[in-house]
């Protein structure tokens, strides 16, 4: 107990913080604050596998949260069976084609050795490829395109319910990444960096414009629920009963029966939202706790002390007979397969897939604040920077809006500097994310909770 | 005829857009490479850096705009750039005394130091968001043109026009003057010397008494100037917004690296391959053939390898191809 005194002080101001939320501004924006700083704890312990276990450096996590976006869609939409008729033969005939494009190259390297001639040879069954994909493919993307553009124009998915998505997302990011540790893995540190910043950049602009696959910036709206809609509980006779037994007191104040009726319909559309929200927090919660379990089991097992060897020094574990490559490469597709999870978990919950909102700065750097603030290589710290960052970072504006406020007190209401100040209030929040970063860097280098390590 | 028609639409819709675009990012290419070579560490703030200079420069702009100076045909923030590079150095200065030198007496390996870095770019992001605000911002004035398309089709009776901006021209000259100035700096003299000795081996440059702080410093310097420089003339050519700046890292990073990160030359030369790259790969070059077949010929689709939403894509594609093949970059050379 006293051994973890600081984290459970830590977990308590948090939600005592997000209570405090619900108390001034409302339950529901406490709520779907804590759902995102769930979601955001995720999406930490993916990249704080990375970073923390085994020291690589992923910058890449936009791409893999919209990749598991990705999944979301493809699972829970129903298919398009007109769009399959006209396109579907040859985009499946693609398909076919990439893997056995990628069998044969495969099979070439292996058979032969490395000379001129097998690099002419793989060379040029990749431009016949890229040709007749692209001959196969254009007629068929133009056809699906078409079909009613404005609400499908593109092939659907499989009409599963939501929630397995966020299986799906996990093994869409881990393919993914397993793709890019091959290609990348053996970069030095701050080039892994770049060039994973820069192979997300490339999945998010695939993803823009591939129309087909997921409409690209058209949006793909009203993805299914995994829980009730507000408009279905408001009819349910349970739902209205529970809400009157919720405020019995302040109900039975009122005498009049029009007005008290009133009262209660108003009551239950406001709770109605706070159950949706609630439901999800619980889904949410169950996620974050199994991954919880799992990572922590995996931190303190052989396996994580492995990692840890190899995280502060290669060559030994390498001399010690570890494979260090296979073993960054599993860590590195386990890390982003999480992320994955928390982008299917994230659509899920907006009930909406919009390509164009995914950038850096929101999903990328974020991130990596989130790891570093809360203390990288323990995830107890990476779920708590989740939660802290993100929490700031919502309620950045009301406390700049404050303290602006309060620094102009002496200036007019019109004064133009104060109008401005005012005005620019949402960009206090970067400001704020940078000094903290800054300011933990210098003065708490491993991060509010520290990494511990149980020495036996 | 048609063949010059040809070559005149290349020029027009491709070399020319190419080769002002490509200084804009050699300028910041060479400044991340030079950072990287002596600093030794990947500089994320470079694209809030300069937008941080053009933020203001404009400002200086609009002021002598203000007062009813102007240089005629050629725009006033030419006149501002230079004050803007004043405060940018300052900036820089600063950030380097409060944030960056205590790591750099730490010996914090480079990934702190990139981690760091993106901490100055939220604050310098900020920064510039609540001083000048999200918005694009246009502040180009006096002529705009050089050479008009129609004046072009005049002058030499050809179907196709040619149309010179003269921020391209203007865009070129400065880059030429002032990566010529650079390179003479640190290939003659004693300080450049000093710079790229460091940056090849720092305890061999410390024990021959080098002064580790003054490099850092004009390390620094030279950073901001061409930031600024650079981020202006970006925004005289096509507009200013802060979001346009902060995605103009990844290319300028992309450019850095193939031209082998740590070697200012080759990140020069980087930036108008990705540049001549991103353009000729998504170009539609279904005129062009157009004027060169005979009409028998004549091709149905666009002739586009890849469509303009891909832009971006190519130059971070080349990239990986890069590292994959020589993750030293294409012009190894020597280091800086």
């Amino acid at each position: 107990m006293r051994k973890n005194l600081d984290i459970i002080s830590a977990y308590s101001i948090m939600l005592g913080l997000i209570i405090l939320v619900g108390f001034l501004q409302s339950w529901s924006m406490a709520l779907s604050i804590l759902c995102l700083c769930l979601i955001s704890a995720v999406m930490t312990m993916g990249a704080n596998i990375q970073w923390g276990y085994a020291g690589l450096i992923n910058f890449g996590i936009m791409g893999y949260t919209a990749l598991g976006g990705l999944a979301a869609v493809l699972v829970s939409v129903p298919p398009v069976r007109e769009a399959w008729q006209v396109g579907g033969f040859n985009i499946i005939l693609c398909a076919f084609l990439i893997a056995f494009m990628v069998f044969s190259i495969r099979f070439i390297m292996k058979k032969y050795n490395q000379s001129k001639k097998r690099s002419y040879g793989i060379a040029s069954i990749i431009i016949v490829g890229l040709i007749l994909l692209r001959l196969i493919s254009a007629p068929a993307i133009e056809s699906i395109e078409s079909v009613s553009p404005a609400t499908t124009g593109f092939l659907g998915g499989m009409g599963l319910p939501i929630l397995f998505s966020w299986i799906a997302g996990a093994f869409f990011a881990g393919a993914l990444a397993y793709i890019i540790g091959k290609i990348a893995l053996g970069l030095r540190a701050d080039y892994l960096a770049i060039a994973t910043l820069l192979i997300s950049e490339i999945v998010i602009s695939v993803i823009k414009h591939e129309d087909w696959l997921a409409r690209g910036v058209k949006n793909v709206i009203g993805l299914k629920r995994p829980v009730p809609y507000e408009v279905d509980l408001q009819s349910k006779e349970w739902f209205i009963n529970l809400v009157e037994k919720f405020n019995q007191s302040a109900l039975n104040l009122i005498s009049n029966t029009l007005e008290r009726q009133e009262v209660v319909k108003q009551l239950v559309i406001e709770s109605s939202t706070v159950f949706v929200k609630l439901c999800f927090a619980g889904l949410f919660t169950v996620v974050v706790i199994i991954l919880l379990i799992i990572t922590q089991k995996a931190l303190y097992s052989p396996w994580g002390r492995m990692m840890r060897a190899i995280r502060d020094n290669e060559e030994a574990a390498n001399a010690m007979g570890k494979n260090v490559v296979k073993q960054h490469l599993l860590i590195f597709v386990l890390g982003s397969a999480i992320v994955g999870i928390a982008g299917a978990m994230m659509v899920t919950y907006d009930g909406l897939f919009t390509p164009g909102s995914y950038r850096p700065m929101r999903y990328t750097f974020l991130i990596w604040v989130m790891v570093i603030v809360g203390g990288s290589g323990n995830n107890f710290g990476a779920i708590l920077g989740g939660f802290a960052v993100w929490f700031l970072w919502v309620e950045a504006a009301p406390i700049a809006l404050f303290l602006v406020n309060f620094f102009t007190s002496g200036l007019e209401e019109t004064n133009a500097f104060r109008v401005h100040l005012v005005n620019s209030i949402p960009y206090f929040r970067f400001l704020m994310m940078g000094t903290g970063l800054l300011l933990i860097m210098r003065y708490r280098p491993k991060g509010i909770l520290p990494e511990k390590i149980k020495h036996i | 005829m048609d063949f010059l028609n040809a070559i005149v639409l290349l020029l027009n819709y491709l070399f020319v857009p190419a080769l002002s675009y490509g200084s804009q990012l050699a300028l910041g290419a060479i400044f991340v490479s030079l950072i990287y070579g002596i600093l030794r560490f990947a500089y994320f703030t470079a694209g809030d850096l300069m937008s941080f200079g053009t933020m203001f420069t404009i400002l200086f702009t609009w002021y002598f705009q203000s007062l009813g100076i102007n240089l005629g045909i050629l725009p006033t923030a030419l006149l501002a750039i230079p004050f803007g590079i004043i405060i940018t150095i300052l900036y820089v200065l600063i950030k380097d005394k409060l944030v960056f030198s205590y790591y750099r007496t730490q010996k914090s390996p480079p990934v702190t130091l990139a981690m760091v870095s993106i901490g100055t770019m939220f604050v310098t992001q900020a920064i510039v968001r609540i001083v000048i605000g999200p918005f694009d911002r246009r502040f180009f004035d006096g002529e705009k043109f050089i050479l008009k398309a129609n004046e072009f089709k005049e002058m030499t009776g050809l179907n196709e026009g040619l149309t010179i901006k003269s921020t391209q021209v203007i865009t070129l000259f400065i880059t030429i003057i002032v990566v010529s100035i650079l390179f003479w700096f640190l290939n003659k003299t004693k300080t450049g010397k000093s710079m790229r000795a460091y940056s090849d081996n720092e305890d061999l440059a410390l024990l021959s008494g080098i002064d580790p702080k003054k490099v850092v410093m004009i390390t620094w310097l030279i950073a901001a100037i061409l930031a600024t420089i650079g981020g202006a003339l970006y925004g005289l050519d096509k507009s200013f917004k802060p979001f346009t700046y902060f995605n103009n890292m990844l290319p300028i990073f992309a450019a850095a690296i193939v031209g082998g990160i740590g070697n200012p030359f080759g990140a020069f030369l980087g930036g108008y391959v990705i540049a001549f790259s991103e353009i000729l790969l998504t170009y539609a070059y279904k005129k062009f053939f157009v004027y060169l077949l005979p009409e028998s010929l004549e091709p149905d689709g666009l002739l586009q390898l890849l469509s303009t939403d891909y832009k971006f894509a190519v130059s971070f594609s080349i990239l990986v191809i890069v590292l994959l093949f020589r993750p030293s970059g294409i012009f190894k050379g020597k280091v800086l």
